[in-house]
């Protein structure tokens, strides 16, 4: 389905859309107050891109330096092209030491591969530990956010989800109460596991170790106790230096919820004692996008999700309307380069007003690449027949000076005596919700000539004091 | 099989890589932000994020103030990696596998140093036997000296080594969540509270 039949669904319920709009826009106003209480924020912002950005341009030279500090610590290092390859690879390092439990840590890398029904289908039982992917999990849905996976959800609905599955009391809605639940019930969890599985926020090359942030902890205890764990990354979480960490942990938790910087920053170099670490590497269409210029710095994305909290779009129509891993601004590139057929209503799905640009910590230049995606669609021959028609009429209107006097003219005096009902039907679906403007009295064209002739009068008029 | 992914993989990045962009030296940029007093700006950001820090001139001090907190007088389990604060219930170096760790009610920790602008301690595995004491007991203290605090996170990568430990991070207050309505609630699967005892006469790190 498309993203405005989706978002449709949404709205329908209109004090949720309101409450969600208001709950991101809340996570956005802490990120301004964080920002600005650093004095440097926007030269970290700028040492980050540029970090970024050199990365990518020597990125093969830095994954094979990684790989090699990583084995020289001990971890076992795994390519995979694509989601099924990385899926293979943890399964068999799974069957290798006889895994049955599985904690996860949130990793929007294994969501984008799908790892948990894989997994599943071969008998293993994944548990993923953020309380936010618990509770998606136990409401068999998906993330609608990749830093706050059930901020579509509310209070009540967890706690009818937790009273079914957690078997907490019926009507209880305390958050305070549910996370309790949630921290007995995963508990026992952690402490069961046979391996942990985590994403990776940072690789650092130099050192062949990585990085994992969370604020619950999950992904500690996860690794902490079994004797394995598997990280998965996607190849362009790579920093090449250790010093690089300070410019993207004080930017990422700030970026992200507001915070100064997450509970947990864990950095792993190598395995436990006499455990195993095995790293997977996963490409999964990332070579391709660094191939694109356009969209390359896409790429420098370190999933924040601060473009989501900003964004008008995303805020009032919900993460599942983009049917996406990633949704939002960065999502509206990353998934149409990979699936353009399935994905192509997704750039649209914003008014390039620019704000996501304004708060990426990596200064991805967002909506300038959302605008080249519908370039890149029409391309394909992507774009629906009523955007099509929709832009040649435009375009039409807009180079013929005669035909936009005209249409201008009569839409001034239509919109002044059509009744409601004409205007306001279901063909205006800008109408839908919103009244249109106050029709002027006057085109643009005809007000200058009215104010340059009144101008003139003016110049030429005698001053005051010729006329004492 | 992985052999010819990784091969495919960085040909293909080969292929068309983006033209060379210089690596910023950070070093030679900034400054960074600092404070009048790193150590009481340390001290209001933990208490920010949920975590409370106690100063005291020596070790004795915190554990005549760890004596006194009613989470350490109610724990049934204890356990302490710092001579001299706090006491261990059980035997942590007869200890193999990390799960017997499970029924902890409190740790005592050691922390290398603490970070002004975020209120985060560095560890590291080389103070416990087991990094999980870090996630699994119920309450933490971390005991620090009160002279190491840094300004920013710039300073605190410049003393460090991570690659010398398999395990190291910052923490930064009690273990979280606003997954539930954006309602913040501590506890979340980590720590339910963390004290950070800061020690005068500690002068340098551990």
């Amino acid at each position: 389905m498309s993203h405005p039949s989706l978002a449709q669904e949404f709205t329908a319920d209109k004090p949720r859309a309101q409450w969600h709009d208001r709950a991101l826009w809340f996570v956005r106003e802490k990120r301004d107050r964080m920002a600005s209480g650093v004095p440097e924020w926007e030269e970290l912002r700028q040492h980050a891109s540029a970090i970024k950005q050199h990365t990518m341009s020597q990125l093969p030279e830095y994954l094979e330096m990684f790989e090699r500090n990583a084995q020289a610590l001990g971890a076992q290092v795994h390519w995979a092209v694509d989601g099924d390859e990385h899926n293979r690879i943890v399964h068999q390092i799974l069957q290798e030491h006889g895994v049955r439990k599985v904690v996860k840590s949130k990793s929007m890398l294994t969501e984008e591969c799908h790892l948990n029904p894989f997994l599943e289908s071969h008998g293993y039982e994944v548990i993923d530990t953020d309380l936010g992917e618990r509770i998606v999990q136990l409401r068999q849905e998906s993330p609608s956010h990749i830093v706050l996976p059930a901020i579509h959800i509310r209070k009540e609905e967890v706690g009818e989800c937790f009273h079914k599955h957690l078997g907490t009391d019926a009507g209880a809605s305390d958050p305070v109460y549910l996370t309790e639940a949630a921290r007995q019930h995963l508990r026992e969890r952690f402490c069961a596991a046979d391996a942990g599985i985590t994403g990776v926020n940072f690789a650092i090359a130099e050192t062949g170790g990585f990085v994992v942030c969370t604020n619950e902890g999950n992904a500690d205890l996860g690794v902490s106790l079994p004797k394995l764990h598997i990280a998965c990354m996607g190849l362009e979480k790579l920093l090449p230096r250790a010093t690089d960490l300070a410019v993207f942990l004080r930017l990422l938790a700030r970026s992200a919820t507001g915070q100064p910087i997450t509970t947990y920053s864990s950095h792993f170099h190598g395995p436990r004692e006499g455990c195993e670490l095995h790293i997977i590497l996963v490409d999964n269409g990332r070579s391709g996008i660094l191939q694109r210029p356009e969209f390359r710095r896409s790429l420098n994305c370190i999933r924040c999700g601060a473009c989501m909290n900003t964004c008008p779009v995303y805020r009032r129509s919900g993460g599942h309307s983009y049917e996406s891993t990633v949704p939002g601004p960065i999502g509206s590139i990353l998934t149409p380069l990979r699936t353009p057929e399935i994905h192509s209503s997704l750039p649209f799905a914003c008014t390039l007003c620019g704000s996501c640009t304004d708060v990426c910590p990596v200064k991805i230049d967002l909506h300038h690449q959302l605008l080249a995606m519908r370039g890149f669609l029409d391309r394909r021959k992507l774009l629906g027949m009523s955007k099509k028609m929709a832009m040649k009429f435009v375009s039409a209107l807009l180079s013929h000076r005669w035909i936009y006097t005209t249409a201008g003219s009569a839409a001034r005096t239509a919109l002044r005596w059509l009744p409601r009902f004409a205007v306001y039907n279901p063909l205006n679906g800008w109408g839908r919700q919103r009244d249109l403007p106050e029709p002027p009295a006057q085109s643009f064209r005809q007000q200058y000539a009215a104010h340059q002739e009144m101008a003139r009068r003016n110049r030429d008029a005698p001053e005051d004091k010729d006329l004492l | 099989m992985t052999e010819t992914s990784r091969d495919r993989i960085l040909a293909k990045l080969r292929s068309a890589l983006p033209e060379s962009a210089e690596l910023p030296n950070l070093r030679a940029t900034g400054p960074w932000q600092t404070f009048e007093d790193p150590f009481v700006r340390f001290c209001e950001v933990l208490e920010g994020v949920g975590g409370v820090c106690v100063r005291v001139p020596t070790l004795a001090d915190a554990d005549r103030e760890l004596g006194r907190l009613t989470a350490w007088q109610d724990a049934t389990v204890k356990v302490s990696v710092v001579d001299g604060v706090g006491c261990s219930t059980m035997d942590l170096d007869a200890i193999d596998d990390p799960h017997d760790l499970e029924n902890v009610d409190f740790a005592v920790l050691s922390g290398h140093f603490a970070v002004a602008e975020n209120g985060a301690i560095w560890v590291t595995d080389r103070t416990v036997p087991h990094r999980v004491l870090y996630f699994l007991p119920q309450r933490l203290a971390i005991v620090i000296p009160s002279t190491q605090v840094v300004h920013n996170m710039h300073e605190a990568y410049d003393r460090v080594s991570i690659s010398e430990h398999a395990f190291a991070g910052f923490i930064s207050g009690p273990s979280k969540t606003a997954d539930i309505e954006q309602s913040l609630v501590i506890g979340a699967h980590g720590a339910r509270a963390l004290t950070v005892f800061a020690v005068d006469d500690l002068l340098s790190e551990w």
